[in-house]
């Protein structure tokens, strides 16, 4: 059962490796941001496989963190673009 | 009775990864940013929920599992918000309707 999680943790790996050419070829930030959520989520899926593997009860501490990081960074850049105009005209 | 958890496991699992590629290929396929928003949440909330689903019979204690759950809970309701936010970015630009 160890082997099978984690050949699907390199699957999963793989994949979200592969979903980064977004990142590179993304004509908006938009879609370089959808990259960087698809890579938050392979990887606490990943984390969360390799926690069970290991049988270390902390790792799922470490997913539960990391999908709180991953929560900040998509605010953070759409906070970040919709202020780039001048705060004049905010409400 | 073990092996039925293994079987759940493998099968979910499984299924889970089936959704990662799905999203993925629909991340980079699909021609306009909006269509590649609904491949992406696909991915992250189906894939990611599966796998925990996967994992719950795998995993000792009833406590571990609960927080496994939890996992999946808050990136669903992370990933929602995201995915609005991100739906708002692409459909009004950089400056948000007045």
């Amino acid at each position: 059962m160890a082997e099978f999680l984690t050949g699907a943790a390199c699957f999963i790996l793989l994949v979200v490796a592969v979903g980064l050419v977004r990142l590179l070829r993304g004509p908006g930030d938009a879609d370089r941001l959808m990259a960087v959520q698809l890579l938050g989520t392979g990887s606490i899926a990943l984390v969360l496989l390799i926690g069970v593997v290991s049988a270390s009860p902390a790792l799922i501490d470490v997913a539960l963190t990391l999908a709180l990081l991953a929560a900040f960074a998509g605010v953070a850049l759409v906070r970040a673009s919709t202020t780039r105009r001048p705060p004049d005209n905010s409400q | 009775m073990s092996a039925l958890l293994d079987l759940w496991t493998v099968v979910l699992v499984s299924a889970g990864a089936v959704f990662y590629l799905a999203g993925t290929v629909g991340l980079l396929r699909f021609p306009d940013a909006l269509t590649r928003l609904h491949a992406l949440t696909k991915a992250d909330n189906l894939g990611l929920g599966l796998v925990v689903l996967g994992l719950v019979p795998q995993v000792g204690g009833v406590i571990i599992g609960i927080k496994l759950v939890a996992v999946w809970l808050l990136v669903m309701v992370s990933g929602a918000c995201v995915a609005q936010l991100i739906a708002r970015l692409v459909r009004h630009g950089s400056d948000p309707a007045p």
